[in-house]
């Protein structure tokens, strides 16, 4: 079973959508007993982080992420909950990956949010097994994860380099939005589904 | 790098493209899933779907038709057209759209750009504007709405750097001195818009050619840009399109 966190974020349903072209049946679920013992976890994301953190604490699911083994996938917003802080909101996240979440500097001339399909490269883990360097994704954020040891993938965007993706074990994270990326895309929800 | 965006946009009228759509590799040219597949696949980075219902009665079409969209295509989406409250936005959102498009309802209501932006965030609140050319305004242009019809006495730059303000998270700038006529974008009103905001820009209205998507990302400095009959019509063929503003220096996605 794939577990979808259901935690007020939006944009659930092109997540169900997109593993239901795979041929594969999520079930949205806020329930931490069935979150526990999926065999893999999606954790979508478009929102604002406090509130998406509030709203994991009132359903009691804060300390079961950060205990599961199993493949873990956190998208976008749900890839920056799982950093140990953002700016967004000045709000403390679930600590997984011990970076903390930056918002794009104002003033350097580049439209924020960064906007639309963009390269990633310094390809590395399982999720990347069938991309190629510098295939385009499609990102839509106003705050980033700098690079660090944890970072899978790199983008760059007018000169500054964040992570498009981090690993931590079981914990994969994508900054773009893979249920959106086309075939690219397509192609690392199929490696996540197979990790 | 981030790539400059191709969006085609379909017309949907009681669910249904409208405007003279010939593709006759489709097996039902109405159809706007299959159009939107079709896309897809043939590498547009994004689709608008502009909803033309005139009756309120017909609008669950729409619903239903994002619903089909978000389960085949895998590129994301905007829903314009008639959306005028959160309820309507939520309706059309929760089918699995990325981002709507708000237009006369803002205009008539700017808050309305502050409300949806807090609830669902800015990221997917379109501001829809449409200007013609007033040398009466500051900027040069005017904001217009109901498709044009109405002249509203609101400078066209003012209005986007409002609307950004209130959280709106992308402009798309239609020129309706431009839109329809196949001679090339509005690129001055772009630029001027673009040129003066920090959020994304697209620019749509008066595409004939391949060579006036260039000047509108080059001269008129926008984001995306977007277009209807030249697609609909094979006039300009999205493959071709990419391979040409690559060759030109502009940074295009391509594959699909």
């Amino acid at each position: 079973m794939i577990a979808v966190i259901r935690y007020g974020a939006g944009n659930v349903r092109s997540v169900l959508s997109a593993l239901g072209r795979l041929g594969v049946d999520g079930t949205l679920t806020a329930d931490p007993d069935m979150i526990r013992s999926a065999d893999r976890v999606i954790f979508p994301g478009v929102g604002e982080a406090s509130s998406a953190m509030a709203s994991l604490s009132a359903s009691g699911l804060i300390d079961t992420i950060r205990s599961l083994r199993q493949p873990f996938l956190g998208i976008c917003l749900g890839m920056q909950l799982m950093c140990a802080y953002s700016e967004e909101g000045n709000t403390e996240c679930l600590g997984v990956i011990p970076s903390p979440v930056l918002r794009f500097p104002d003033g350097r001339g580049f439209k924020i949010p960064h906007m639309g399909w963009n390269t990633v490269s310094s390809l590395s883990g399982a999720l990347f097994r069938d991309v190629k360097e510098d295939e385009y994704m499609y990102f839509v954020h106003s705050f980033y994860v700098p690079v660090s040891e944890y970072t899978s993938a790199v983008c760059s965007y007018d000169g500054l380099e964040f992570s498009a993706a981090l690993v931590n074990d079981n914990f994969f994270l994508t900054q773009f939005h893979p249920e959106k990326s086309g075939d690219a895309g397509e192609r690392v929800l199929k490696a996540f589904l197979e990790a | 790098m981030l790539a400059k965006r191709i969006i085609p946009c379909l017309d949907v009228k009681d669910g249904r493209t409208v405007k003279g759509v010939n593709f006759v590799d489709l097996r039902d040219a109405g159809s706007a899933v299959d159009l939107a597949e079709l896309y897809s696949r043939t590498g547009a980075d994004e689709l608008v779907f502009l909803d033309i219902t005139a009756t309120v009665e017909n609008r669950g079409t729409m619903t239903a038709l994002v619903r089909s969209v978000s389960d085949r295509i895998s590129i994301p989406f905007t829903v314009g057209g008639g959306i005028r409250s959160e309820d309507d936005v939520d309706r059309i959102l929760s089918a699995g759209a990325d981002k709507i498009s708000v237009n006369s309802a803002a205009v008539r209501s700017p808050s309305l750009i502050d409300t949806l932006s807090r609830r669902f965030g800015s990221q997917c609140v379109v501001l829809a504007l449409d200007a013609v050319t007033n040398p009466a305004m500051a900027s040069g242009y005017e904001t217009v709405v109901d498709g044009g019809r109405t002249p509203t006495g609101i400078d066209a730059l003012s209005w986007a750097r409002e609307a950004e303000s209130r959280g709106c998270g992308e402009i798309l700038v239609t020129s309706m001195d431009a839109d329809g006529t196949k001679g090339g974008f509005a690129v001055d009103l772009t630029r001027v818009i673009s040129g003066n905001i920090s959020i994304p820009v697209i620019a749509s209205g008066g595409a004939g050619t391949m060579a006036d998507f260039r000047e509108v990302f080059v001269e008129g400095m926008a984001d995306a840009a977007l277009a209807a009959s030249v697609f609909h019509f094979h006039e300009i063929d999205i493959p071709e399109l990419k391979e040409y503003l690559r060759e030109n220096g502009i940074p295009v996605r391509m594959g699909r």
